[in-house]
């Protein structure tokens, strides 16, 4: 993986650059020496590594803008850094960058359930926003699968989504406000607890914009009451592809789950063995998830059966019991350790039309026999979010790349499908090369305008997103700044 | 002067070729006037894709909204957002099209439940200030590669680019409807029972209070299978038990939501049209300080309609209220609420970035 030649004249000025930073920072809150920098060498994207200059923990917005303002003044690039769970290398350094930590920003600052809205700080985890209105009720509810662990933070720059999207939608959905911080250091406020912009919407703008365009430090987060109750449904086939017809059929009939979950028989397989979920052996299954009342989940579930009784499923398990479902759950939620268990493997994230799923999963097959490499599928087939995992040998000379033109493959077949390169994870360094794929040179162009206008000099996540051969003129700014 | 391009290659020759400001038009029902050659997009017309089982239309900018709910209809599917229809509080004629919905970010009642306009674009191809046609998002419904410019477009009103086409997300039609109505309660009431009905869990699509003499009525909307409606209007009756108004249903309660969603109440009536958005405990405060002819609550309260004195300029009243008014129907003042100084740099800059000449719609959300 390519990244920017690290700028010498900043890394001479390092000793100078972190006095500075000391001085707006508590000494424990700015961590320069070799070692400890390596914490944050990389986010969850671990082929790839480089520690940074220094890195910082701020506490508040105002220790945010000062560290920026230095930055800004010092010309030394920054990236931001929620809980480092990014698959996609959105939060990987370069050995001239100051790593900016929100982790130590995890506060609830108001919670209102009159207007149904919670303002955190945005280095609080995802799942413990939902843990601090719970006991009332209330949940936040996209719910990425590392939840337990990442930071609201980085869900904000990656717009992330999760299994339960497909009814409440994604992060940019859920977010009312921010407070952005400039790489300047100025503070912008930007939207409420009030819905929609007043004027031009910058805060659909800044979710997903992958830490490139502000610090977002603060965040209001729409929340929900918890429903009153849910229930999963285990469907087994005996082929791929009707499976996916069945999920087409599904969402066609107007029954609207909360999540329609796919694995296919490697999933399933190595899903038993590492957590024994008590899946049947079949090929394909999907997990349906309904909410309501037990009448109306009786209801929904008897319409969901009668479609999929239509495809000849191999099973058709209802959960009788709290136990039951934790248990359906419990091998879905598992995969991606399951998998991990067995090989190395590396997550695609690619989106398609539902109504291509099964021609997508019958070319990925032909893919994994052209290239010899095995490709489990696990993925939120609701919403067309596809999780191709291909099976690699870190070990073996040739496999990671072998790996990565495979996935660049997959992520291209779903483009050509009429889908897009990420749904949830991010362009980050892994897709940046293939956004030429999706978007011709004036959509890139339009975007980058964009970057140029929030952050004119380029220093804040500059070698993500974008090409390094689309963004080097601008990313020469930066650089003739110094 | 009037240009109607035909199509997207028509549209971007006619932004290129301008030599001086563009006065951008869809339908032209939603009361945007602004100086300068009329450009009208209605002739860039048609739905391009259209799939039930995927939940997706993709339709050229200029189409009828009228002709796509009819095509969805067939399928028994819907604008899941409601797109308010203008033409009869603006007392205009005129066909309200896609691209305006989508430029103006135009949502009804049921934005409390799944969204604004802006939540289910998932893709838009439009024609920059230099007539370069981009495009960004696409058709699927996750999809996080790049910038979301498709939200950025969403709610801009032509000031960056003109739309050329849309892609939407759409939702099955429910079974069923049902609106439980509340009457008597007044405005403070009336939107504490609203809160209480969006804490349940009872998955509320409208809520709405239109005052009258009797204090009002406030209407709470469920919608989904049959069984389910009558459960969850079941269930808020209790909620709302407490509030001590007399309750009655309305069992098909389509035509009383557009006249929520339209602000039936202010047809045919003079003075200015204020729409403002607050969080929804602050609604009673809003008319407190306005002290409007009549007012009208959606979205439990955080949306106000306040029908004022003409050239009267609630703006000034609301300044200790967090939020946004727009002025829909009227002038003397800026349609759009003037930004904070950080908000209105960025936004500055986008514009003379995605519309160096400043001519398209100019002036209309900027000084």
């Amino acid at each position: 993986m390519k990244m920017p030649v690290p700028s010498q004249s900043v890394l001479a000025r390092k000793s100078q650059v972190v006095a500075r930073l000391q001085g707006v920072l508590p000494m424990d809150a700015v961590i320069h020496d070799e070692m400890e920098t390596r914490a944050y060498e990389c986010d969850a994207l671990t082929a790839y590594r480089c520690p940074p200059m220094a890195a910082v923990l701020p506490s508040t917005t105002d220790e945010v803008a000062a560290v920026l303002r230095i930055c800004h003044e010092e010309g030394v690039p920054v990236v931001p850094r929620g809980s480092g769970t990014s698959l996609a290398g959105g939060a990987l350094p370069t050995a001239d960058c100051v790593i900016l930590g929100v982790a130590r920003m995890n506060d609830v600052i108001e919670t209102n359930y009159a207007d149904r809205y919670i303002r955190v700080q945005t280095g609080r985890t995802n799942l413990s926003v939902t843990g601090a209105v719970e006991e009332d009720g209330f949940f936040y509810a996209p719910d990425p699968s590392s939840q337990l662990a990442c930071a609201i933070a980085g869900n904000i720059a990656m717009n992330s989504g999760g299994a339960h999207c497909l009814k409440y939608g994604v992060t940019t959905n859920n977010l009312m406000g921010v407070t952005l911080v400039l790489m300047t250091g100025e503070v912008v406020e930007i939207g409420g607890a009030h819905l929609d912009a007043g004027s031009l919407d910058l805060l659909g703008l800044v979710c997903g914009s992958e830490g490139q365009l502000g610090v977002v430090t603060e965040a209001t987060l729409r929340i929900l009451h918890k429903p009153e109750g849910a229930r999963p449904v285990l469907i087994g086939f005996d082929d791929n592809e009707i499976a996916g017809a069945c999920v087409s059929d599904i969402i066609k009939a107007g029954v609207l789950p909360v999540a329609i979950e796919f694995m296919d028989a490697l999933c399933i397989k190595a899903t038993e063995e590492f957590a024994h979920a008590g899946y049947p052996d079949c090929q394909a299954l999907l997990i349906v998830e309904v909410e309501g009342s037990e009448a109306e989940i009786d209801d929904q579930l008897g319409r969901i059966k009668q479609i999929a009784m239509r495809h000849s499923p191999v099973e058709f398990r209802e959960s009788k019991s709290a136990e039951e479902s934790a248990a359906i759950w419990l091998g879905r939620k598992s995969a991606f350790g399951a998998m991990g268990q067995i090989n190395d493997y590396m997550c695609l994230d690619g989106t398609i039309p539902v109504s291509e799923l099964p021609m997508v999963l019958r070319r990925i097959g032909e893919l994994s026999e052209q290239f010899g490499l095995a490709v489990g599928n696990v993925f939120h087939a609701g919403d067309g979010n596809m999780h191709p995992l291909i099976l690699f040998d870190a070990n073996k000379e040739g496999d990671l790349e072998l790996c990565e033109e495979m996935g660049a493959e997959i992520l291209k077949l779903c483009v050509d499908a009429g889908g897009c390169l990420t749904g949830e994870h991010g362009v980050g360094i892994e897709k940046r090369d293939l956004m030429t794929y999706q978007y011709d040179p004036a959509d890139l162009e339009a975007q980058l305008l964009v970057k140029d206008v929030f952050d004119p000099q380029w220093l804040l996540n500059a070698a993500k997103v974008f090409p390094l051969a689309v963004s080097e003129g601008r990313r020469a700014t930066q650089l003739a700044a110094q | 002067m009037k240009m109607t391009p035909k199509s997207e290659q028509d549209l971007s020759e006619c932004v290129a070729a301008a030599k001086g400001p563009l006065a951008i038009q869809g339908g032209g029902t939603r009361g945007v006037s602004v100086a300068g050659d009329l450009l009208n997009t209605s002739g860039i017309s048609g739905i391009n894709l259209y799939e039930p089982g995927a939940l997706t239309v993709v339709v050229k900018a200029g189409t009828a909204v009228s002709e796509i709910e009819a095509a969805l209809a067939s399928e028994r599917q819907r604008l899941a957002f409601e797109p308010m229809d203008y033409r009869g509080l603006m007392g205009v004629k005129g066909e309200p099209t896609i691209g305006g919905v989508v430029a103006g970010n135009i949502s009804g009642p049921r934005r409390i439940q799944v969204g604004a306009a802006r939540d289910f674009t998932l893709g838009v191809r439009f024609v920059d200030g230099q007539g370069t046609v981009m495009k960004n998002g696409g058709r699927v419904m996750k999809n996080v590669t790049g910038y979301d410019l498709v939200k950025l477009m969403s709610g801009s009103w032509g000031t960056l680019g003109v739309l050329s086409e849309v892609s939407l997300k759409v939702l099955p039609m429910p079974e069923a409807d049902a609106t439980l109505q509340v009457h008597g309660l007044n405005m403070n009431d009336a939107v504490a029972a609203m809160a209480d009905a969006l804490g349940s869990p009872y998955d509320v699509s409208g809520a709405a209070h239109l005052p009258n003499d009797d204090g009002g009525v406030t209407m709470i909307r469920v919608e989904g299978f049959e069984k389910s409606v009558a459960y969850r209007i079941a269930q808020l009756r209790e909620v709302l038990g407490k509030f001590g108004g007399e309750m009655t249903q309305a069992k098909h309660s389509v035509t009383d939501w557009a006249a929520v969603r339209d602000v039936q109440n202010f047809h045919n009536k003079d003075g200015d049209v204020w729409r403002v958005s607050v969080k929804p405990s602050d609604g009673p405060s809003v008319v407190a300080v306005c002290a409007p002819l009549e007012a009208q609550f959606d979205w439990a309260g955080g949306l106000v309609w306040l029908r004022t004195k003409q050239g009267a300029d609630v703006r000034d009243k609301l300044a200790g209220i967090a939020g946004h008014a727009t002025l829909v129907r009227g002038s003397g003042q800026p349609r759009f609420h003037p930004e904070n100084k950080g908000v209105a740099a960025l936004s500055d800059g986008l514009r003379q970035r995605f519309d160096p000449r400043g001519i398209l719609n100019a002036g209309l959300m900027s000084a």
